[in-house]
């Protein structure tokens, strides 16, 4: 086990394509990161350089004390879990679990000791014996996983490894992924690209957009204080509202309705208002502070439906309760402390 | 494949009659003939033939020539499909480390199996001429003194080379086709799980492989069982006595050259046997051994 410290870490690929600026980050030991982002932003780049799969442009990493930028990935002390699993199709079960520490000349005891007590945890013991085509796809991501733990390495790296799942098997391997770390304490750097697998896994969520950090902090940290309007827009579902408006005098004017910006809000100008879906009530028209909107649709989610309307010809959505009827137009007031405010030119939070 | 339902099954047969006629005329009749004459001898004016059982094969195989055109026909066959397939695993090999997409390569590579095989082997004639070839000339400065026409090794190392480098080009498409299609993620995996280059190669990319390689052993064997002739006929005509005498061109050399016409139906009886074995191997294998 060990920590990992990114230090201006950078990756341009040959053709020029610069892939990330420059990455400064420092996983604990024992931390479990989720870093996510859209398609394409950088993540797979970053943990690949992690793994040593990618050369490091500029920077360096360090795996504990060591500089690893040019250690092969043998060396690295690390086991990653790939998106397609990557298992052997020629290898049963037991040798897929066996072949990392069979090149590392171990014991053959101490091999039997450590692929029985993986496949015990992971309950794959009955499959041992077959090759990974006759295993569904949450018992070779199971195997993949196994394929991880017995090598005891100083850290995971997972790249998109539920992807491949269907959405229910998804969610409870996302559950056994989280006991799995707890249990085994190992420091573990997790890719995805689905916000809600970050929010559920991470101990520290790093946000990433096209090849920068745009926040770093536990998953209610950037659920409740979103750094940008993109982390606001990616972080959460249903999706926070971006609504621009017009500060003055501490408040802001969007269309008719007039909202109290919070007491530390200095900006003049346009801002961008975010709000919470969940964080807007119905009220009676003309209530003090209250937003107009026009229904456009809504969606039924059973506990709840969303109601997505216009308000001064920008797109707002509501969630309320599935009790609640709802007709042509109605008004909605933020409640208080919901309001996240950014500048409307750089993106960034200003409260 | 589509399968297409015809109303009128004699349009049907209509249909694939003439390639029933070519394989009936060009294949079926000829095999009938052969399978008769190897039980037949004629005498030497053609006037007068009689049935002599079994005896066409019992000489066949009392005779030393012929046994010693099976022994050359092992290590030909073996020794061509051998080369030709480590050369186009090595070059295939260079190639999916260079580039992924590397067609340029490809496409240079795939030339030679487009030139006729008689031109192929000429051309290597030429290239190992004692008298005028230039690799004779630089063998020589080396020390050593080539003669294909007086040494059975240098004559089949010739044919060797000759017949297994058209097949090269062959053997390498479908290996890099082959590499390509193995996940770079399997490699990388096995490279975090501690296994070096080497190991590698030996322990995930050959065994993924095996599928393409099995089919392009049976292809090549095959090929350097039958489809020879023309490069042993260009080059060193069996020769020197007898040295690359394999089993096809010893049927022509006794039939139509020796015209004798008993033993060399026999001979292709054999052969027959051969392909029918081979090809039952082939199917009974890619069934079971070479999948995962
Ligand atoms: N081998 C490569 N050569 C050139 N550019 C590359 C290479 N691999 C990735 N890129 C580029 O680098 C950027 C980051 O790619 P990366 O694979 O890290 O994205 P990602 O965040 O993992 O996306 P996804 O969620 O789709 O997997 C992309 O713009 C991609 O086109
Ligand atoms: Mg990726």
């Amino acid at each position: 086990m060990a920590a990992i410290t990114l230090e201006g870490v950078g990756k341009t690929y040959a053709g020029g394509v610069d892939a990330l600026p420059s990455i400064d980050l420092n996983i604990a030991d024992g931390e479990f990161v989720v870093l996510v982002g859209p398609s394409g932003c950088g993540k797979s780049t970053l943990l690949r350089m992690i793994a040593g799969l990618e050369s490091v442009t500029r920077g360096t990493i360090r795996i504990g004390e060591r500089v690893v930028n040019t250690v092969e990935p043998a060396e690295r002390d690390i086991a990653m879990v790939f998106q397609n699993y990557a298992l052997y199709p020629h290898m049963t079960v037991r040798q897929n679990l066996a072949y990392g520490l069979k090149n590392r000349k171990m014991a053959k005891d101490e091999i039997a000791r450590r692929v029985d007590e993986a496949a015990k945890i992971l309950e794959i013991g009955p499959y041992l014996d077959r090759k990974p085509k006759a295993l569904s796809g949450g018992q070779r991501q199971r195997v993949a996983m196994g394929r991880a733990i017995v090598r005891e390495p100083a850290a995971f790296l997972f790249d998109e490894p539920l992807s491949n799942l269907d959405a229910k098997l998804r969610v409870q391997m996302r559950g056994e992924i989280k006991q799995l770390q707890a249990r085994l304490g190992t420091t573990s750097i997790y890719v995805t690209h689905d916000q809600l697998e970050a929010m559920t896994l991470a101990h520290r969520l790093v946000v990433l957009n096209a090849g920068r950090i745009e926040q770093v902090g536990t998953p209610l940290e950037v659920y409740r204080k979103p750094a940008s309007t993109f982390v606001a827009a990616f972080i959460g579902s249903p999706a926070m509202s971006l609504l621009t408006a017009e500060a003055a005098g501490g408040v802001a004017r969007l269309g008719d309705a007039t909202l109290a910006l919070p007491a530390d809000v200095t900006a003049i100008g346009e801002v961008v208002l975010g709000l919470r879906p969940e964080d807007l009530t119905p009220v009676p028209a003309g209530t003090e502070g209250a937003i107009p909107m026009t229904v456009s649709y809504i969606e039924e989610l059973g506990a709840q439906r969303l109601i997505h309307g216009q308000t001064a010809g920008q797109g707002i959505v509501c969630a309320v309760p599935s009790d609640v009827e709802v007709g042509a137009s109605l008004a909605v007031l933020p409640s208080s402390g919901a309001l996240h405010v950014f500048d409307a030119k750089s993106g960034r939070r200003v409260n | 494949m589509k399968r297409t339902l015809f109303r009128q099954r004699a349009l049907a047969y209509l249909l694939i009659a003439p390639q029933l006629a070519v394989t009936a005329i060009f294949f079926l009749w000829p095999t009938g003939q052969a399978i008769v004459q190897s039980f037949q001898q004629e005498d030497a004016f053609g006037l007068h033939t009689s049935w002599v059982g079994l005896a066409n094969y019992r000489a066949l195989f009392s005779d030393p020539t012929y046994i010693q055109a099976l022994g050359v026909t092992v290590v030909f066959t073996v020794a061509v499909t051998l080369s030709a397939l480590v050369v186009a695993l090595l070059l295939a090999l260079a190639v999916d480390r260079l580039v992924r997409s590397a067609t340029v390569y490809t496409t240079l590579l795939v030339w030679p199996y487009a030139v006729a095989p008689a031109v192929v082997g000429v051309l290597w004639w030429f290239l190992f001429n004692p008298t005028i070839g230039p690799l004779p000339y630089v063998l020589e400065q080396m020390g050593y003194q080539w003669d294909h026409s007086l040494h059975g090794t240098d004559a089949m190392i010739l044919v060797v080379i000759a017949a297994a480098w058209p097949q090269v080009s062959y053997n390498f498409l479908f290996f890099v086709a082959g590499l390509q299609s193995i996940p770079a993620s399997m490699r990388e995996a096995a490279a975090i799980d501690g296994a070096g280059p080497a190991k590698r190669f030996f322990t995930i990319t050959l065994p993924l492989l095996s599928p393409t390689t099995f089919f392009l052993a049976v292809v090549n064997l095959v090929y350097a069982m039958f489809n020879t002739f023309p490069v042993i006929h260009a080059t060193t005509q069996g020769g020197p006595a007898g040295a690359t005498d394999i089993l096809v061109f010893k049927v022509y050399q006794d039939g139509f050259v020796a015209l004798n016409l008993g033993s060399s139906a026999a001979q292709s009886v054999v052969l027959l046997v051969i392909v029918i074995a081979l090809t039952a191997i082939q199917f009974g294998w890619m069934e079971r051994r070479v999948q995962y």
